[in-house]
């Protein structure tokens, strides 16, 4: 196990290495450069912002400088918030996400399992039609539709909650960003566990269970939802990375300081090194979750093995 | 009977909120009530996030807006946005227009309780044209004596034209004559910095607990994409006028979600709005939503030196047959202003700007003489004009592009429309890459023509989007800036500016106006064609 997880992680850094090679050519297809404003600058100072930044050595060697900083761990400058470093940004902004993107990640799970489970068992009932109704309506809507509909009934409304801000980390200012995220997710997970779920109870060692007699409850959850869970499990890398790494859509909708934000605005402002930095992290992450999904993988299905 | 016990639920309801409520108080009376009735609070949005705190590197009108509060200048703007004397108390200016000396005030001081003296802004503008300073803004103080040589390293800062007669006596020499220089002394690049904390942190002296200023606030707390905090600084001259003692700064990009937390009482102002949602908003806001003249014009550059476009009547002829009443009205819900000249009413160091001689025509007949203007310039059904215009990506850029394909529509003119984003679009332009028309604004850094009509010089590289090339023009600008007298020097500019209207190297369009979302508990807020609204003017009620 502990040499399974060893290899995935050492054969996850080439991984990084193409996907940080990719990243940092591609962004300089992009036309424009970090100092093009909507007012030109005068060509001395743009020569004198070049040179501060190294943006005026050839391409390879920036590359090779971005490297060569990279491995001592420093991530450089902000280009464009420029009274922070990128190692800074990410270490402020990270943890606010992985807050949002946890809390939203852990009420998706509860909710979105325990309806998919009721509208497997409930199947062609009125309660698995209200499961699939909210479901569809769920994916369907846009975030930047629900937040804003929310917090116009919320808080301006009623006046029960803010409207927006960090806030410090209130419990109130995290309701309404942590309802938008979680709410998609809420309706993919059900109709992920549904839909295995209905698999899994029409299979043979449910009808053996059943048949030894064993309580209803004992069937469904302990059975039933362990192997139903598996393409959720599976659906959760993904999902997790990118809840966790932010949602550019919640936090600037909600005016949150997160991580989510960093990725857009780097890329509009052509902040080579916010992109860069922003990039790795969602990428470690995406790494890290799959690795995590394939070990709880083991734990639930008997027949996976790591040794 | 039915009503005795309504009353009677009604009463005990109340009764119980009233002991909860009394209850918490009496909790969190004794945590709340002091700082409640001691501190007032202004929750302030600002369109933008701030690239720095650093004055020095700073090139935005939302940075200026946190400086400003932060910071005092040798003058500074009022609540009308009248130059007023900021640390400099009085001043003098030479009678050849180039050397001014200023008497700086003896109490002014940094908010660690440092003078501030006129070393200080020795300094500060030495840093700010230090080439490695990488300062964005620099060329705005270029009018300086020896200040471009420094900041394009042909020259050391120690040559620049400032110098401290004494602690209070600063003396600033001009390469020539400057009217406006005053004005530009309100830009935040004009403001000193604090030599002390730059030698100690370096590039972090901007942050919280490094950070010196000398204006009526001082930085508690700079969190990215939050929100900054500033507290009262009692060190300030005039803190004893200064009412607000702590002021946050939100960054609020998303104009929509500004919107909802000004309208659930979480903001106090906005400095902008959602377009699209103008007539639910003036319904909803009344008079919190405020709409001011502002020092900006909206534009379409025309490359005028392509064959298709150099003929002077085919600019015209396009210029003609725009409806600004109806872009203004229908697209931007007059937020903006039909605009018939280059420089914006209401600039100082001007008259009436020169506006083009159909602004008081029918559309009828301007479309008539345009149809006439684009055939005699060889364009007919059988031979169209064929226009792209590009502009950068949003839905009122689009709008008004699709508006303006449609009234040149009936001069048989085809148009093609191409959007990319905002740094691809500006690089374009700037890069002189290949364009029909393309859509550019403008907001003046200071209020005086020069400063709209410099951008089509023919050696103005960075701006002349349009390869505009006069010698007739330039020389007016030349004789201009050589002017001392403030009357003649208006009328020059003018003549320059008659000859912009005629030759459209840009066509106006529309003038910008600043839309700002206003609480009726917010007071001293003055409409103002700047737009600026220091922090130390104002005060909150209720």
């Amino acid at each position: 196990m502990y040499s399974y997880v060893f290899r995935r992680v050492f054969s996850a850094l080439p991984t990084l290495f193409v996907v940080i090679t990719i990243s940092f050519f591609l962004m300089r297809v992009a036309p424009g450069g970090p100092f093009n404003l909507e007012r030109p600058l005068e060509a001395k100072v743009m020569e004198n912002l070049m040179r501060i930044y190294n943006l005026d050595k050839p391409l390879w060697e920036q590359y090779a400088i971005y490297l060569y900083n990279l491995f001592q761990g420093d991530l450089g400058p902000s280009y464009f918030f420029r009274d922070f470093s990128v190692a800074e940004l990410i270490a402020q902004g990270l943890p606010i996400s992985v807050q949002l993107g946890g809390l939203a990640l852990l009420l998706a799970l509860t909710i979105g399992c325990g309806l998919g489970v009721i509208g497997a068992i409930k199947q062609n009932q009125p309660a698995d039609f209200g499961v699939i109704a909210l479901a569809t309506i769920g994916i369907t809507i846009p975030n930047f539709v629900v937040a804003p509909v929310l917090t116009l009934f919320l808080a301006v409304h009623f006046d029960i909650l803010p409207a927006g801000g960090w806030g410090d980390g209130a419990l109130a200012n995290k309701v309404l960003p942590v309802l938008t995220l979680a709410l998609p997710q809420v309706a993919v997970i059900a109709r992920l566990t549904r839909g295995s779920m209905i698999e899994a109870l029409h299979s043979h060692h449910i009808r053996t269970a059943r048949a030894y007699g064993l309580p209803g409850r004992v069937v469904v959850v302990r059975h039933a939802l362990r192997s139903a869970l598996l393409p959720v499990v599976s659906y959760m890398g993904p999902a997790a990375a990118a809840l966790l790494t932010g949602s550019v859509v919640v936090e600037t909708i909600f005016g949150i300081p997160g991580i989510g934000r960093y990725f857009v605005q780097g890329a509009l402002n052509r902040d080579y090194t916010l992109v860069m930095g922003t990039v790795i992290v969602i990428a470690v992450f995406v790494v890290l979750f799959n690795l995590i999904v394939d070990l709880l993988y083991s734990l639930l299905d008997p027949r996976v093995r790591y040794d | 009977m039915t009503t005795d016990i309504a009353l009677d639920g009604g009463c005990r309801r109340l009764a119980l909120r009233t002991a909860v409520m009394a209850a918490v108080l009496a909790f969190a009376g004794p945590l709340m009530a002091p700082s409640a009735l001691a501190e007032v609070v202004y929750h302030r949005g600002n369109t933008g996030e701030p690239e720095t705190l650093d004055q020095h590197k700073t090139s935005t009108t939302y940075e200026g807006h946190i400086l400003r509060d932060l910071y005092e200048g040798l003058v500074v703007y009022d609540a009308a946005a009248n130059v007023v004397p900021g640390v400099a108390e009085s001043w003098t200016v030479s009678d050849d227009g180039t050397v001014y000396t200023f008497n700086l005030r003896s109490d002014a001081k940094w908010s660690n309780g440092d003078p501030v003296t006129a070393e200080d802004f020795v300094y500060s503008f030495q840093r700010i044209m230090t080439p490695e300073t990488g300062a964005k803004y620099a060329n705005i103080l270029y009018p300086i004596r020896g200040a471009e040589a420094a900041n394009t390293g042909d020259a050391g800062v120690d040559a620049m034209g400032v110098r401290a007669v004494d602690a209070t006596t600063l003396e600033i020499t001009l390469e020539s004559p400057t009217p406006y220089f005053i004005e530009l002394l309100t830009h935040q690049t004009g403001l000193p910095v604090h030599k002390g904390s730059i030698d100690e942190h370096g590039a972090e002296f901007v942050r919280p607990g490094n950070l010196v200023s000398n204006g009526a606030y001082a930085l508690a707390e700079s969190v990215p994409n939050s929100h900054i905090k500033m507290v009262k600084n009692a060190n300030f001259h005039d803190a004893a006028n200064v009412q607000i003692d702590t002021v946050f700064f939100y960054p609020t990009e998303d104009r929509g979600a500004a919107l909802r937390r000004f309208q659930a009482g979480e903001l106090h102002s906005n400095n902008d709005a959602p377009t699209e949602q103008i007539a639910t908003i003036k319904e909803q806001l009344g008079d919190q939503f405020r709409v001011a003249p502002f020092l900006g014009t909206y534009y379409y550059a025309v490359k005028a030196d392509k064959e298709k476009l150099a003929d002077v009547r085919v600019r015209q002829a396009l210029s003609m047959a725009i409806d600004r009443q109806f872009l203004a009205e229908e697209i931007w819900a007059d937020t903006m202003v039909a605009g018939y000249s280059f420089v914006p009413p209401g600039i100082g160091n001007y008259g009436e700007p020169a506006y083009a001689d159909y602004k008081d025509m029918s559309m009828i007949d301007r479309e008539d003489k345009a149809i006439a203007l684009l055939a005699e310039a060889g364009y007919s059904p059988d031979n169209p004009l064929t226009i792209e215009i590009r502009y950068n990506t949003s839905e009122n850029h689009k709008n008004t592009a699709l508006a303006i394909a449609d009234m040149w529509k009936p001069l048989g003119v085809t148009v093609e429309l191409l959007n990319t984003d905002v740094s691809t679009h500006y690089a374009h332009l700037r890069d002189k890459g290949d364009f029909d028309v393309a859509r550019a604004g403008w907001i003046g850094d200071y209020s005086d023509p020069q400063n709209f009509l410099f951008m089509v010089e023919s050696d103005n590289d960075g701006f002349n989007y349009a390869n505009y090339n006069n010698p007739d023009y330039d020389a007016l600008m030349d004789a201009a800036a050589a002017e001392t007298d403030l009357q003649k020097r208006a009328e020059i500019l003018f003549q320059a500016e008659t000859i912009f209207m005629r030759d459209l190297p840009f066509i106006p369009i529309l003038y910008y106006g600043s839309m700002s979302m206003v609480s009726d508990k917010l007071i001293g807020w003055e409409d103002n064609i700047q737009n600026v609204h220091a922090t130390r003017w104002m005060r909150i009620e209720g």
